[in-house]
């Protein structure tokens, strides 16, 4: 199929589980998506939610911290599965080829070592070079984030640098070899929204010219909006409903979608009036599912939502919903008011 | 006519840092905030909005200006109505992680304060603590409960039960919801708001949401490098906002109903300078694509441009 050939990351029913003295949390739950070359996926949800644990499975950076993934599961980069790759050969791919940007830019970078050292660091690891070269490298990378006074900022210490400035190395760290594919975890959360303006051009731009895939996680809808290609919606580790942007906010399907999208206070909105706003908590992830995650907080909820887990219902080539609403036999229900231009549709 | 609560004039609070310089955190303000209502202040980090709030209640001492409350000099005030003061004015923290005791119940930290200002027995103030949970939406039994049990939004209640028991009328929430999920974020705007309208409060809301700041507010002030760049009423500073720092902090809020908005976005360049010196002139002028000579000279005077509606900048009539 040609939409197949197209896709650079498979991701095939991804379950991943810590173990804690409470139990097994099942984080993930069998998670299955595609990322299209030069496409962004957006991933979003609330915290707990299982986002941030479906992007570092990708890198394969959760052994460290107990996660496990488990058999099963299926992780196709460019055809190949990382899950059965050896380490060595994960190393040569991770940093390379797959590349991530994490929220915390004051804790991801060495407090230690110069900026210089560490983007040097990356280009070594993977490249047989001269140090000088890998040293004009660094500094072109700098020039190519826009960081003013390259130089100067190569010998200095990250706790030299601003937010802002410091984010951008960790770009320029995760571009070195130009990746195939750029996993942003809540690249800009952080940060202050003007800066966060600059950030988010200044990766789109980098996403032209070098062809990138990017998986975005973040529980930022506007940034979406503004960024990505494809969204999924993440609840309890399951994916609820994912489309193109232009589905996923101008036709949401799933009441969970509605939820996050009427809890932000729209321009429309009188001031001042009750926003929207979720009630209760999502369910313990230590417990299996035997009915759809969201039923105990959904105001549309049916009798057979607390008896069975609702399958994926196909409602265009890229969009889809997990919700019995959108079973033949389940009563319509319209969206609520202000969410989706064409409800009617 | 409207009547003023807070009344702040050329306020100044520097703090003293090396080589004798100062860092000059809030740097000539002024603004009044009105009975009942909620004043938001805006701006990026470091602007010196949560020492605005903090200096306002007197958590730090002032550097030089005036602040009336209710006509009276806060520095001035009797010992006595010192104490009232400190009571009926009460503030709400970002972090609802680092601001509750870990040592103590809810119970205990509800009515910590009430044991400083009221006389009350004991039986009263248990009765008290139910009523205050009760009213932020919890219930009973989380009395006994310690912070670590609660979640994120849960604590933020507590927090706000906590300033409610002092019986305040006026209340600075600095970053209430900043740590909040987005969903749990409107719950506790409702509840804020419901409060208000039930119990006559007046806000000082410190954020940098500027969309939940355009749902919330009354009035907004932006800051920018300690001063005041803009400050009018909610609807008017939203629609058509004069100062430039404005425009480009507005339309860099990624909004979810404009999509692909980011093409007709204002870019700024670089990043804020330090408040230990700052540009001369107008402090925005080294990032404002429009500043000319005057700019970088003079200091720009809040100015009424439009009827409640003012604005720190040379060329707004230009550029507007």
């Amino acid at each position: 199929m040609a939409s197949q050939s197209q896709s650079l990351l498979q991701v095939r029913d991804l379950n991943v589980s810590f173990q804690t003295y409470a139990g097994q949390v099942k984080a993930v739950r069998g998670v299955s998506f595609d990322v299209g070359v030069q496409e962004t996926l957006a991933i979003v949800g609330e915290s707990g939610c299982g986002k941030t644990v479906t992007s570092k499975a990708v890198m394969r950076l959760l052994d460290r911290s107990g996660g496990k993934i488990k058999e099963g599961s299926q992780i196709l980069f460019q055809g190949q599965d990382l899950l059965a790759l050896r380490k060595k050969e994960l190393n040569q791919i991770r940093g390379n080829k797959i590349s991530m940007i994490f929220q915390d830019s004051m804790t991801s970078l060495n407090p230690t070592m110069t900026v210089g050292k560490q983007i040097m660091e990356n280009i070594l690891t993977h490249k047989k070079i001269p140090k000088a070269e890998a040293r004009q490298w660094a500094k072109e990378l700098l020039e190519l984030v826009e960081i003013p006074n390259p130089e100067m900022r190569l010998k200095q210490y990250p706790h030299q640098l601003s937010g802002g400035m410091r984010q951008r190395v960790m770009i320029a760290i995760a571009l070195a070899l130009t990746p195939a594919l750029l996993i942003a975890d809540e690249p800009t959360t952080a940060l202050d929204v003007t800066i966060q303006a600059q950030l988010m051009d200044l990766l789109a731009s980098l996403k032209e010219r070098f062809h990138m895939s990017v998986i975005l996680v973040t529980h930022d809808l506007g940034i979406v909006a503004d960024f990505a290609d494809k969204v999924q919606v993440m609840y309890a580790g399951t994916i609820v409903e994912r489309g193109s942007v232009e589905e996923i906010f101008d036709n949401p399907r799933h009441p969970y979608t509605w939820a996050l999208l009427s809890s932000i206070p729209g321009r429309a909105q009188a001031s001042k009036s009750k926003l929207y706003s979720l009630q209760g908590a999502p369910p313990d992830l230590l417990l299996d599912l035997q009915q759809c995650p969201f039923a105990p907080r959904c105001r549309y909820c049916m009798p057979v939502c607390k008896k069975a887990i609702p399958s994926q219902t196909q409602l265009s080539e890229s969009h889809a919903a997990a919700c019995w609403l959108l079973h033949p036999m389940a009563p319509a229900v319209q969206a609520p008011a202000g969410i989706g231009g064409t409800a009617h549709a | 006519m409207r009547e003023a609560l807070f009344e702040v004039k050329n306020l100044k609070r520097y703090f003293p840092a090396k080589n004798g310089k100062s860092v000059k955190a809030v740097d000539d303000v002024t603004f009044d905030i009105f009975k009942g209502e909620t004043f938001s202040l805006v701006g990026e980090s470091g602007c010196g909005k949560t020492t605005c709030g903090r200096t306002l209640l007197g958590v730090y001492p002032k550097t030089d200006g005036s602040i009336l409350y209710e006509g009276r000099e806060l520095g001035k005030l009797p010992k006595a109505e010192a104490k009232r003061f400190k009571r009926r004015n009460q503030m709400i923290f970002q972090d609802p992680y680092s601001c509750l005791d870990p040592r103590m119940t809810i119970g205990a930290i509800i009515q910590e304060g009430m044991n400083v200002h009221f006389k009350r027995s004991s039986e009263e103030r248990n009765q008290q603590v139910t009523q205050l949970l009760y009213k932020v939406g919890l219930t009973a039994d989380f009395a006994s409960r310690f912070p670590h049990e609660l979640s994120g939004g849960q604590r933020q209640r507590i927090g706000i039960a906590r300033a409610l028991a002092m019986e305040p009328d006026f209340i600075v929430c600095d970053e209430p919801i900043a740590a909040l999920d987005v969903s749990i974020q409107a719950q506790v705007v409702n509840l804020m708001i419901d409060l208000q309208q039930e119990m006559g409060l007046t806000y000082l809301f410190i954020s940098h949401d500027l969309s939940m700041v355009r749902h919330i507010s009354d009035r907004v002030g932006v800051m920018y490098l300690g001063a005041l760049a803009e400050l009018a009423d909610a609807s008017l500073i939203y629609e058509k906002p004069l100062h430039p720092y404005t425009k480009a902090l507005f339309s860099a809020i990624p909004d979810a109903s404009r999509r692909g908005g980011s093409k007709n976005r204002m870019r700024l360049q670089g990043e804020i300078p330090s408040p230990m010196d700052p540009p001369p002139g107008c402090k925005f002028s080294p990032r404002c694509p429009y500043a000319q000579e005057i700019c970088r000279q003079q200091t720009p005077a809040l100015r009424e441009l439009e009827p409640r509606h003012f604005a720190a900048c040379h060329l707004a009539e230009q550029l507007a």
